[in-house]
């Protein structure tokens, strides 16, 4: 490349960053408005501190009802993300492993919550948890909400498996070590990574959720990101 | 799978199947009566059974009879009194407008009618039960099995006389919102691969430390939720945002001529596009950080310029990643619900958003999910594709 060709990329680079970090260099001051609204004030960009204020942050804290939703969000992440994270990381291994009958067939209906338009998925398990007595209620939320994040799960451990040794396996097998034990000392320990960060990306997928939440939650199930849909619209 | 014992082979699927099952009955069955309610309504058929009856014997012109008339204020009344009536009525009235009211006021109405044949009863209370069209409305309302949603979904319908004909102009919605999705899809696609790339180069053929560091600005507005980075968009594009007063203050848009790039089309490309982006680096990252970079020197050495080197030698290298991130952006951008809800307006509306309106404001669950099952069916498509070129079992997250 030439230097002015080189000077040209380098400033289109810094744009597309400054583009992918504008919404965040902008949200976070406007979070310590003095004001109720959606813009900066002539004081905040005056840099006037009466113009900045805790307001906000005192109120999620001290409103029960962000609290709560605040509750909710975590009780319903946590739970969804350990059962994402056991049932994702045990077909993971099986998927992974050289024997496994209709691999490809198994990965589609596996993957299919994360490529699923979201307002399907959501009427769906409205109509379906409805029936059952599931839908508002915090169970439903949590199995809705570990079925859209077991194919995270499923696809970082599957990608740490890959580059596994399945030498390893026999060997803990032939050292005399059974399933459970390889899994637990061997197995385990090598695809950490990709079980930590998968359950990482189901947490989010909980945390972060609001269609199925507009669909599914009561009043009693409302989270974080529903709260905030109420503020936003 | 030669070579490998049954039981070796059970073992491999007994750990998938714990998975297999939840995914089935927490999703796939959900979805797949969603799917089965847009060919499938048994409400009318189980409550008007006699009715439809004769009514499959009548020609569809002319007075159905005296028969149908009798039979259907019988099996009114019934569903009145099973509380079913009000369903019954709402589904008749979306095959022919107006035909609610007349079918919850008759039943109360028949009560105080006089004895004697029950058509003249039934045109006493509202002359629309002597109409041809109102028989018509029952019989279709009252298939269990139809394709009649499909036909709407794609702006068609069945005509009086028999055959498919389009809807009228003013009823010809959907095919323009499947063009403007997929439209919305490719064009925010495009944007994420022209926006993409370079940085991807940049990041790939950066020294390991800044590499570190470039690579985490691009997952920091990854990680963070959808929701603050779509508020902060209307932040930034509102009439009175961050963007439209720095082109005030720099002199390019006059003050009473802010521009409207919020709540609209613009609104909803931008948002996306900066939703969808890292979807789009990530996988064109790992694929450029594979190719030397040694190539692009040998190739100047022998002469190219960089247009043509990059076009002949690293281009051709990338395409699987370009392939990979596309098809990825596309396929999660057709199914996006909450940022054009949120940032859209009206004329940034896509097709989901039309799905949960049929869902949850006009309650046609029919019509919802036929337009649901043609955006799954494309998704299906574009995953087969993604499979084949990628393999969905190599597929990387961050």
């Amino acid at each position: 490349m030439t230097r002015l060709g080189r000077i040209v990329f380098l400033a289109a680079c810094a744009l597309v960053f400054a583009f992918l970090l504008a919404p965040l260099l902008v949200i976070v001051p406007l979070s310590f408005n003095a004001e109720p609204y959606f813009t900066f004030t002539e004081g905040m960009l005056r840099l006037d501190a009466d113009a900045f204020s805790l307001r906000w942050y005192r109120q999620v804290a001290s409103d029960a009802v962000w609290r709560r939703a605040l509750g909710n969000s975590l009780a319903i992440g946590a739970a969804a993300t350990a059962l994402a994270t056991a049932l994702g990381t045990l077909a993971a291994m099986g998927l992974a492993h050289p024997a496994m009958p209709g691999r490809r067939l198994a990965m589609g209906l596996l993957i299919s919550p994360m490529v699923t338009p979201l307002v399907i998925s959501a009427a769906g398990m409205f109509f379906f948890y409805s029936s059952l007595g599931l839908a508002q209620t915090h169970a439903g939320l949590i199995l809705a909400h570990a079925a859209l994040g077991t194919p995270f799960v499923v696809i970082t451990v599957t990608a740490t498996l890959s580059a596994f040794d399945r030498n390893l396996t026999r060997a803990a097998a032939g050292l005399g070590a059974g399933p459970w034990r390889t899994f637990r000392r061997v197995e385990l320990p090598l695809i950490a990574p990709g079980v930590v960060s998968g359950a990482l990306f189901a947490f989010a997928v909980s945390f972060d959720e609001v269609v199925v939440v507009l669909f599914m939650a009561g009043e009693a199930q409302r989270t974080i990101p529903r709260q905030m849909w109420a503020g936003v619209r | 799978m030669a070579g490998h014992s049954g039981r070796v082979r059970v073992r491999a699927a007994s750990l998938v199947a714990p998975l297999a099952v939840f995914i089935g009955v927490t999703f796939a069955v959900p979805l797949g009566l969603m799917l089965l309610r847009s060919v499938h309504d048994p409400v009318v058929a189980d409550a008007m059974p006699a009715t439809l009856a004769l009514l499959a014997e009548w020609d569809g012109q002319g007075d159905p009879g005296e028969a149908v008339y009798a039979a259907a204020a019988g099996e009114l009344a019934a569903a009145s009194d099973a509380g079913t009536l009000g369903q019954v009525a709402s589904r008749v009235n979306r095959v022919q407008g107006g035909l609610r009211s007349v079918m919850v006021r008759t039943p109360r109405r028949l009560r105080d009618a006089p004895d004697g044949p029950r058509r003249a009863a039934l045109a006493d209370i509202d002359p629309d039960w002597t109409d041809p069209a109102t028989w018509r409305a029952i019989r279709t309302a009252g298939e269990r099995w139809t394709l009649r949603h499909y036909l709407h979904a794609v702006d068609l319908d069945r005509g009086a006389a028999g055959g498919v004909v389009r809807q009228p102009p003013e009823a010809r919605i959907y095919v323009r919102l499947f063009a403007r999705t997929f439209g919305v899809a490719g064009a925010v696609t495009a944007l994420c691969l022209l926006l993409g790339y370079p940085i991807a180069y940049l990041i790939a053929n950066a020294p390991a430390a800044r590499a570190r560091w470039l690579l985490a600005l691009v997952l920091v507005p990854f990680w963070t939720s959808l929701l603050v980075r779509t508020t902060s968009w209307i932040v930034l594009l509102q009439t009175q945002g961050v963007v439209n007063d720095l082109l005030v203050a720099a002199g390019l848009v006059a003050d009473g001529e802010r521009l409207a790039l919020v709540h609209n089309m613009t609104g909803t490309l931008v948002a996306m596009t900066h939703v969808l982006l890292p979807f789009m680096v990530l996988p064109l990252y790992s694929v450029m950080r594979g190719i030397p970079a040694r190539q692009m020197a040998a190739a100047a050495s022998l002469g190219a310029g960089f247009v043509h080197a990059f076009r002949r030698v690293y281009w051709p290298q990338t395409v699987p990643g370009v392939g990979a991130g596309s098809l990825l952006v596309f396929i999660l951008a057709i199914g996006y619900y909450i940022t054009p809800a949120l940032v859209g307006g009206q004329s940034g509306q896509l097709i989901s958003n039309l799905i949960a309106y049929h869902m949850q404001t006009s309650l046609n669950w029919g019509l919802a999910g036929a337009l649901g099952g043609i955006l799954l069916a494309s998704v299906g498509v574009l995953y087969l594709a993604y499979d084949r070129v990628v393999g969905v079992d190599r597929m990387k997250l961050g």
